[in-house]
């Protein structure tokens, strides 16, 4: 077995630890936690991808900026304990079967069309570099980018509009 | 002994020293301040524990360690014991890209002075750690269960997410500058050019400000406002829990020295270093401590900020001031063509 996959075994297992982590934890908060390792660890994941930039910024956005939202949300909305007080109990046999149908088609998808993906190919040296995504996005996907941004300031002002306090 | 596993000792290696130079360099800060406070404020200070009172930080370490720890009854214990080590640990990560020098020859062996001198991330690697120190101090206020650490915890919190801001739009002039998003070629652009603080003197203003307030050094020390809110989110901890918050606080004093050091000071960069290069750890040392004595001299002269125009100063005039900064320097570039 090579360094790699013995590697990606490891974040692997972390990963999908934490995410089970996440549904069974009885607190919000440490459910919170769990996401937030684990979206450390698919930072890391992205790292032994060769695409640092993505790796940081999951790590800057999702897990410092959104995460420490939800916290806030969390604390001060003091729903700390997530209280059993309506059990669902369609909830479970449901959840089982569409997991089995979900489970049951990636098998067959993977072993019935074995060339299913691209063969993989050579990466540049600078491939997922600042530089090179900075002129991505500046000349191939301009439009888009703008757009996105235009959208985020939409949002941005929505919110502060909707915080202000009314006058009388 | 092959290449990769001497690479990976290198590696090892420098991690230790790099952390091993934090832990002395936070003992040393508290040294630093209690004497240059002193005379600030016209005493002697710790002088008593060796010569000049040079041992008092071990002293100090020894007392904390023998404490009695308490844990309040009502506190979610994990969380509790997690939150000091989460305001700890970013503050020593954040130095793994600072640069100490360029290539040195060490017992026959070519090392490169600091940890990854060029990640081509680097400034986004410190921004993500430090969005990541938040953590420690609203888990610490939640996990107290107490309404003084969870007021604290939430007014520091807010006032961390206000201010970096500020300081990741004061991040950009230097990259701008030298083209690039690695601490080393930030501190190669100013050996070919000049120290970034000259051109950008508004820039590392503002940055310094944001450092302080990002570090809740006075006179952003908020969490420690102890009339208002005790001690602020630590006030349940005790002995070594404490002990990690008090050295979590210094060494990020310690590691944003180093990072202002190196993106306007000139980081390594000093008269004669090209041709030795052990002088880069000495030169970014020796500024690490001027920006240090320059905190110390704002803590024992300006009073607290009250937490309302605190909040004021850093989202109506500083943001504002960082945005003029990044479209001046912007302009600058494209007129004389830098």
């Amino acid at each position: 077995m090579s360094l790699n996959l013995i590697f990606f075994l490891l974040l692997a297992l972390i990963a999908v630890l934490s995410a089970v982590g996440l549904l069974a934890s009885r607190s919000a908060l440490y459910s919170a936690l769990y996401l937030i390792i684990n979206f450390a660890t698919v930072a890391v994941m992205y790292l032994t991808l060769h695409a640092p930039f993505i790796a940081i910024v999951q790590i800057t956005v999702y897990a410092g900026a959104i995460m420490v939202l939800f916290l806030f949300v969390i604390m001060l909305l003091g729903a700390e304990h997530i209280g059993s007080l309506h059990p669902q109990r369609w909830f479970l046999p449901l959840a089982l079967v569409l997991g089995i149908l979900l489970l049951a088609e990636a098998i067959i998808i993977i072993f019935t069309q074995p060339n299913l993906l691209p063969e993989a190919q050579v990466i540049s040296s600078d491939f997922g570099s600042p530089k090179a995504i900075g002129e991505l996005l500046f000349n191939q996907y301009l439009l888009p980018f703008e757009a996105t941004s235009i959208l985020l300031l939409v949002a941005m002002i929505g919110a502060i509009v909707l915080t202000k306090p009314e006058k009388k | 002994m092959n290449e990769t596993t001497g690479m990976i000792l290198e590696w090892v290696i420098k991690g230790a020293v790099v952390a091993v130079i934090c832990l002395i360099g936070f003992a040393y800060t508290t040294y630093y301040e209690r004497r240059f406070l002193a005379r600030i404020q016209v005493r002697i200070g710790p002088n008593r524990a060796g010569p000049w009172g040079l041992l008092q930080p071990v002293a100090d370490g020894i007392k904390l360690i023998f404490k009695e720890e308490l844990v309040p009854d009502k506190a979610y214990k994990f969380a509790f014991m997690l939150a000091p080590v989460l305001t700890m640990a970013p503050a020593i990560i954040v130095m793994g890209v600072v640069p100490w020098g360029t290539q040195a020859n060490f017992f026959g062996r070519t090392i490169e002075l600091g940890i990854s001198n060029n990640l081509n991330v680097g400034i986004l690697y410190i921004l993500s750690v430090t969005s990541i120190a938040v953590y420690g101090i609203v888990l610490a206020g939640w996990a107290s269960n107490n309404k003084y650490a969870m007021l604290g915890g939430l007014r520091s919190t807010a006032q961390m997410i206000s201010y970096e801001l500020a300081l990741g739009l004061s991040f950009l002039p230097p990259i701008m500058l030298a083209g690039s998003l690695s601490l080393g070629d930030i501190v190669k652009g100013q050996q070919d050019f000049l120290w970034y603080f000259i051109p950008l003197l508004p820039t590392s203003i503002v940055f310094f400000i944001a450092v302080l307030a990002e570090v809740n050094r006075s006179p952003f020390d908020m969490p420690e406002a102890e009339q208002e809110l005790v001690a602020g989110y630590h006030t349940e901890y005790s002995g070594m829990k404490f002990a990690l918050f008090f050295m979590g606080e210094y060494v990020k004093m310690f590691s944003m020295s180093a990072v202002f050091s190196t993106l306007f000071l000139g980081g390594f960069a000093g008269p004669f270093v090209e041709q030795v290069p052990w002088l880069g750890p000495v030169y970014l040392l020796i500024k690490i401590i001027i920006c240090l004595g320059l905190m110390i001299w704002i803590r024992g002269t300006l009073p607290r900020f009250r937490y309302d125009r605190l909040m004021k100063f850093g989202w109506k005039i500083l943001l504002p001031i960082a945005l003029i900064n990044v479209v001046l320097t912007a302009l600058m570039i494209s007129i004389f063509g830098l």
